[in-house]
């Protein structure tokens, strides 16, 4: 082993790498070399640390400094200061790791992850994907080799059973349950699957784990495979996501060069390979069976179940289905059994679930809750809560398919059970936050877009409902809505619920409904007194300059893109209404005050 | 790869080096590298180092530089932590000393007495 005496981890996850962390490793490597400490200090490209809001993010260890928003230009800074004289660069210290007094905390102190209990994550942002020695390590393949010298496929799906781990992809079904329904299946020929299609505006889960920890996928479906009794595993992941695609590629790689994937895996009769099949990014493909399709080489249509995948799935054979973040906890559950995943969470939702924060929040990124933390935990105290001192107004869970939680219940657990009752859903994990400037109807319209475009066709409920349904809030955010449009809403989205062939379908509805179940006064006066309470749908709204306020500066006149702002200098202008496109350029320009939404 | 063992002897070879990225060493060494240590011979301690902890296969030691702690003349010079915040430093170093450093107070947990600050003031005394 050769000892550095130092560690610079750069973000490599897809949000880091997007505001410009390539460069900043190439910086480091260039001016580590530059100084002549590339024999002491090693540069690693990790995954997702969470903290996207704050990325590009650089650690620097021994002293686990945690450096935000740097940029390739802070590069030499940081080498000449903290890596050849050992001062840290405070300035650039993400402000949370900072005391009043100037010490500086330990990460893990930090209020974004005290509250975290990291499980499905805990190698992303510490571990270098593309290493499978980082990995095997961090005690990595212990588990498959433990399952496959250990114990039966029975003992396996045993300890998965007892664990109590649930489904993460949204739906919550027992994940043990599945596994021994696979394995009880009749067949010579079985397959294990994985839905990495992660097709929820804002959610990005499946994705961090696939960039920051791609070998804990590959070692669970083979896991999976000894268990059920499968030689051969696809993961189906989109195209849209081409880190996380290559980081597989290479985990599957070195694990065949390694043994751990391949025939006879740690001396013994089980063989097992892996094959990533690329998705185009269909919505609908996230469906077990439209996927299945998919993966067949067939357009990613539904199908009606039963025959569940796991009787009849991929190619006509058993298959075991299951999402990359139930995946992602199963080397844990294995190795630190049973008992230890079930004492974490809740009493129905055992273990951990990450979300992917967005929205009006602060810390937008990903975290990894306990079962059970309250919504208001995950805002206020790991997100940071809502920038520009605005109200937290409700939060979207599940995306297209969820619902909304209102202020009233920001208390309500997280955890499966707790978020049905109340009209909403697990989902796979995006949690968007809204404030008082968001429109209910708005967001309805907004998920109900998503559902309309990504709407396969084979079934009328949901090809032509949907539509339907998509004309109706156009109507009502236009100004345009009559008495009974609510009504006929409800109606359609009820039709659509119980009449559709796929979960894609069944739960297009639901953002409509339950923000009509908190917020039908919201809808009420868009429709009654063509008023948007919020402010956001554009339709409804009128720019007016307040003629005591104004003095005639004429700054909003020359600002106006359109130029529907009229008026003398010195005097109060006027918008021309037929003109004005709302864009509120003049409100944020004007130095009075004297120009809002009305 | 056939067995469990061979899968833990590549856990055991690399774990030292992740244990970087945790936060409980066993001991802290700091190299006094501001100006006056860098000129005094500070980089040839840090480069020993290294080599001895990688040659010996040391695990949970961080090793870092600090700036000068006002001793300019007692350069090069190291500081030790243990876990417990115990610090121990010597001065006056050199390749060898820092070798029998490594042996007797990281390996074996004995304060190398006539390397250590107290007794190089006591001695200029």
């Amino acid at each position: 082993m050769e000892f550095y005496r130092s560690h610079v981890l750069v973000c490599g996850g897809t949000g880091c790498t997007s505001s410009g962390s390539n460069k900043i490793v190439e910086a480091f490597k260039e001016e580590i070399k530059k100084q002549g400490l590339d024999k002491e200090v090693k540069v690693i490209k990790t995954g997702c640390f969470g903290l996207c809001a704050l990325g590009p993010i650089v650690i620097v260890y021994p002293e686990g400094s945690f450096y935000s928003l740097v940029t390739p230009e802070d590069v030499p800074e940081l080498v000449s200061e903290h890596l050849v004289k050992g001062r840290i660069v405070t300035r650039l210290l993400y402000h949370e790791t900072l005391d009043e007094d100037e010490a500086i905390k330990s990460l893990y102190e930090v209020d974004f992850y005290k509250k975290q209990h990291r499980i499905a994550l805990h190698n992303c942002g510490v571990i270098n994907p593309e290493d499978i020695e980082e990995y095997i390590a961090m005690d990595g393949y212990q588990a498959l080799a433990k399952a496959l010298l250990e114990m039966t496929p029975e003992q396996v799906i045993d300890e998965i059973q007892k664990s109590g781990l649930r489904g993460r992809g949204g739906g919550g079904f027992p994940t043990g349950l599945k596994w021994k329904f696979t394995y009880n299946a009749e067949g010579e020929q079985k397959y294990v699957a994985c839905n990495a299609d992660e097709g929820d505006p804002g959610a990005f889960m499946d994705r961090s784990i696939l960039e920051g920890d791609p070998h804990a996928l590959v070692e669970a479906m083979t896991i999976a495979g000894y268990a059920v009794g499968a030689n051969k595993g696809f993961v189906y992941v989109r195209a849209e996501y081409p880190i996380a695609v290559k980081r597989l590629q290479i985990a599957i790689e070195q694990a065949k060069e390694y043994g751990l994937l391949g025939n006879h895996i740690f001396d013994t009769d089980f063989s097992f390979d892996l094959e990533i099949r690329l998705g185009a990014g269909a919505f609908v493909c996230g469906e077990e069976t439209a996927l299945i399709t998919s993966i067949e080489g067939n357009r990613g249509e539904p199908r009606p179940r039963p025959p569940f995948p796991a009787v009849k799935g991929l190619f006509g054979k058993p298959t075991l289905l299951n999402n990359v973040e139930t995946y992602a906890n199963v080397p844990q559950i294995i190795l630190k059994g049973a008992d230890w995943f079930a004492s974490i969470g809740t009493e129905k939702s055992k273990g951990t679930k990450v979300f992917a924060l967005g929205g009006k929040i602060h810390n937008t990124g990903l975290v990894e809750v306990p079962m059970g933390t309250t919504l208001r935990e995950v805002v206020y105290e790991i997100g940071g809560g809502i920038p520009n001192g605005k109200k937290f107004k409700a939060a979207q869970t599940g995306g297209p398919s969820g619902g909304c939680i209102p202020k009233e219940l920001i208390d309500t657990p997280i955890d499966f059970d707790s978020l049905i009752s109340i009209g909403s859903m697990m989902g796979s994990g995006g949690l968007i936050v809204m404030d008082e400037d968001n429109c209910m109807v708005d967001i309805a319209k907004f998920f109900l877009e998503f559902t309309v475009d990504e709407s396969c066709g084979k079934c009328s409920p949901c090809r032509i409902g949907t539509k339907r349904m998509l004309e109706l809030l156009n109507k009502i955010t236009e100004g345009r809505g009559e008495d009974g449009d609510i009504e006929k809403l409800e109606q359609l989205a009820e039709t659509i619920q119980s009449a559709s062939l796929c979960g894609l379908g069944q739960t297009a509805p639901n953002p409509v409904l339950s923000t009509l179940r908190y917020f039908r006064d919201e809808y009420e006066a868009h429709v009654y007194e063509k008023r948007c309470p919020a402010g956001a749908c554009k339709s409804l709204l009128k720019v007016v300059i307040d003629e005591e306020a104004c003095r005639g500066c004429t700054i909003c006149a020359k600002q106006c893109p359109v130029n529907a702002i009229q008026g003398e200098r010195k005097q109060a202008h006027v918008i021309d209404q037929d003109k004005c496109i709302k864009c509120g350029v003049c409100i944020e320009k004007c130095p009075f005050h004297a120009i809002a939404k009305r | 790869m056939k067995t469990l063992e061979e899968l833990k002897a590549i856990r055991d070879r690399k774990i030292s080096d992740l244990q970087l990225r945790k936060e409980n060493f066993e001991y802290r060494i700091a190299v006094g590298m501001g100006t006056c240590g860098i000129a005094a011979g500070a980089r040839e301690i840090m480069t020993t180092l290294m080599e001895e902890i990688e040659r010996r296969q040391l695990k949970n030691i961080s090793l870092t530089q600090t700036g000068c702690i006002g001793v300019c003349r007692l350069e090069p010079l190291m500081e030790i932590q243990d876990s417990k915040g115990e610090k121990v430093t010597y001065v006056n170093l050199t390749p060898e000393k820092t070798k029998k450093i490594v042996v007797d107070h990281i390996i074996n947990g004995h304060i190398v007495k006539e390397y250590t600050i107290g007794y190089a003031e006591d001695i200029n005394k």
